[in-house]
């Protein structure tokens, strides 16, 4: 198995899991304030949203989205696929919007940090350089 | 269209394989398996789109969902009332029996050890010391089972340890005023019969193995009480008929008289019966799994029936004049069921569940449940308030107080899930973090309480 343990396996760039774990909350939440949702819908979001640089090991969403759904950040509804097949919606909560805006501004400090640092450290040392 | 509909049941046929695969895992039910085939087939469908061949789209499928096992620890780590099953039913399943076989050889140990404790106490201590260390005398015994099965770290032992040496040199080295009329001081009574509620947390505390800050391991600790309890009342029925029977055939052959046989069955019978519940319930929990909604589903209706009875009783005997302190600690046992109730249908129950008719039927006994204390506290307060405080009316209070605390907070909590305001975790998460105050309000009764009322 690609997975080493953690919340994801990548195809492409190498992203460290505890990076993906943190995101994957916020990625979420935000898949979903964009109006309602089913698993498979919201992994391949997912995908097009990091241009297939993110791809989670699939089976490692349902636990979270259980997670958040007893937290009562989203809640869940058994419906039927056009496929006849029957299918768990997921939707937001006040809450889940709340605490998708909260997470926001978290990740917008850190973003403005790093960014920060990005242009004021030594330009990263690509290619021949050393 | 032949290919078609072959490739389609092969597909089938592969997709049961894997549910049947993952429905090995104890931690993963049969909704969220549906909900991963759903995730299966929709990516297979995208799959066969781009032009992979069904058995080749199913295996990529499949490799991307990823490891059962992994899968299966996350949700473990979500669900933890579905961890708790897993834990106890992989020990009795094939993995390490063994350690089966070694739990049930020191429960035995303990059981009998604490029957031979509680039988020469029977034996040797007289009247009043018996009834002030009965607590003292058989709890230490489930304590210390579950202490060894927890491998419990020294500082947790050192703590239980030390409670019980100060409890029990409390009860046997206070200065209780006893008079010919009454051997038992009312605060020594008072003392006895908060020092097991006490004394059950310590139990708690080695159940959890020393994470006692851990909301989880309260709830799991909460479902063992609760288990424990169903247990030991079959315990006590078969053991009832059992007795009998062996009175029954002993004196009819003239062998033994009907109290020597009692004598040595009775104390051996409920003080190992302690121990061997415990035994059972981490062993055999699947069991009675299905039996606490039953009986959370029968008798909140008829406690309901009896609380409405007792309001208009209530209600028609306006005077409350001569209530007696007696009718306050009625209250509180019904009270006290009232929150087994509660806490029952907490355990049994799928936190992510719909608010369902009979969530509305507890809410409605909360309520109806504080309605009747209500009455009887104002009537007890002004009644109080003419009398004074003796030590039994502050003991009567002060636990009514406590259960009230907690039946308000569980009846607003209850209240906001069944309007879908708050998640069911909530209310777990109340009773888990109420623990505590039981064992702050007994260690008052047992410590504070008698010097306040100096040892009457």
């Amino acid at each position: 198995m690609a997975n080493d343990g953690g919340t994801a396996r990548l195809r492409g760039m190498h992203i460290d899991k505890d990076l993906v774990a943190a995101s994957a909350t916020p990625l979420v939440l935000g898949i979903l304030a964009d109006g309602e949702s089913y698993g498979y819908a919201i992994l391949k979001r997912v995908q097009e949203l990091s241009g297939g640089q993110m791809a989670w090991t699939d089976g490692m969403l349902y636990p979270l989205l259980h997670r958040l759904e007893r937290q009562g950040l989203v809640q869940a509804t058994w419906g039927t696929a056009e496929s006849g097949r029957k299918r768990k919606h997921y939707a937001i909560t006040p809450s889940g919007l709340a605490a998708l805006a909260e997470r926001r501004q978290q990740w917008s400090v850190v973003a403005d940090a790093l960014d920060r640092v990005w242009r004021t450290a030594t330009p990263p040392a690509v290619g021949w350089a050393q | 269209m032949g290919t078609v509909t072959r490739d389609a049941t092969e597909l089938d046929d592969q997709i049961g394989q894997w549910r049947q695969y993952v429905e090995r895992s104890q931690t993963i039910t049969p909704a969220d398996i549906a909900e991963m085939e759903d995730h299966l087939r929709g990516q297979i469908d995208d799959l066969t789109e781009t032009g992979l061949a069904p058995d080749e789209a199913f295996l990529v499928a499949v490799k991307r969902m990823g490891s059962v096992d992994d899968i299966s620890r996350e949700f473990a780590r979500e669900h933890a009332e579905r961890l708790w099953k897993q834990l106890v039913l992989s020990g009795a399943s094939g993995t390490d029996s063994p350690g089966i076989g070694r739990n049930l050889l020191v429960a035995l140990g303990f059981a009998i050890a604490a029957a031979v404790t509680l039988k020469s106490a029977v034996t040797w201590l007289e009247g009043e010391h018996f009834g002030r260390n009965l607590a003292l005398i058989v709890l230490p015994f489930v304590t210390g089972y579950l202490a060894w099965t927890r491998r419990l770290r020294p500082g947790a032992i050192a703590a239980v340890a030390a409670t019980y040496t100060i409890a029990a040199l409390t009860m046997n080295f206070s200065p209780w005023r006893s008079t010919p009329s009454a051997p038992e001081a009312t605060t020594e009574i008072l003392a006895a019969t908060h020092l097991p509620i006490l004394l059950w947390l310590v139990a708690g505390l080695a159940y959890v193995g020393g994470q006692w800050r851990s909301h989880g391991r309260r709830m799991d600790f909460i479902r063992f009480t609760g288990e424990w309890v169903v247990y030991l009342a079959l315990l006590a029925l078969g053991g009832i008929v059992v007795t009998g029977l062996t009175i029954a055939s002993f004196t009819t052959l003239g062998v033994a008289d009907e109290d020597t046989i009692a004598s040595w069955i009775v104390p051996f019978g409920a003080a190992g019966a302690t121990v061997i519940a415990a035994w059972l319930v981490e062993a055999k929990q699947a069991v009675v799994e299905n039996i606490a909604p039953v009986l959370t589903k029968v008798f909140t209706p008829i406690t309901l029936l009896l609380l409405v009875a007792l309001l208009s009783a209530l209600a028609v005997r306006l005077d409350f004049a001569d209530l007696e302190r007696d009718l306050l600690i009625i209250v509180d046992l019904i009270l006290a069921l009232v929150l087994g109730l509660v806490l029952y249908a907490i355990s049994a129950r799928d936190p992510l569940a719909e608010p369902q008719v009979f969530d509305r039927l507890q809410f409605v006994l909360l309520a109806v449940a504080l309605a009747t204390d209500a009455v009887l506290l104002i009537a007890m307060i002004t009644r109080i308030a003419d009398a004074g405080f003796t030590a039994n009316k502050v003991a009567a209070l002060g636990m009514n107080l406590v259960l009230l605390v907690n039946l308000i907070g569980s009846t607003r909590l209850l209240a906001r899930f069944n309007r879908g305001a708050s998640p069911f975790s909530a209310l777990e998460r109340w009773q888990t973090g109420y623990l505590p105050v039981y064992g702050i309000w007994a260690a008052i009764v047992v410590f504070a309480l008698p010097p306040m009322f100096s040892f009457a």
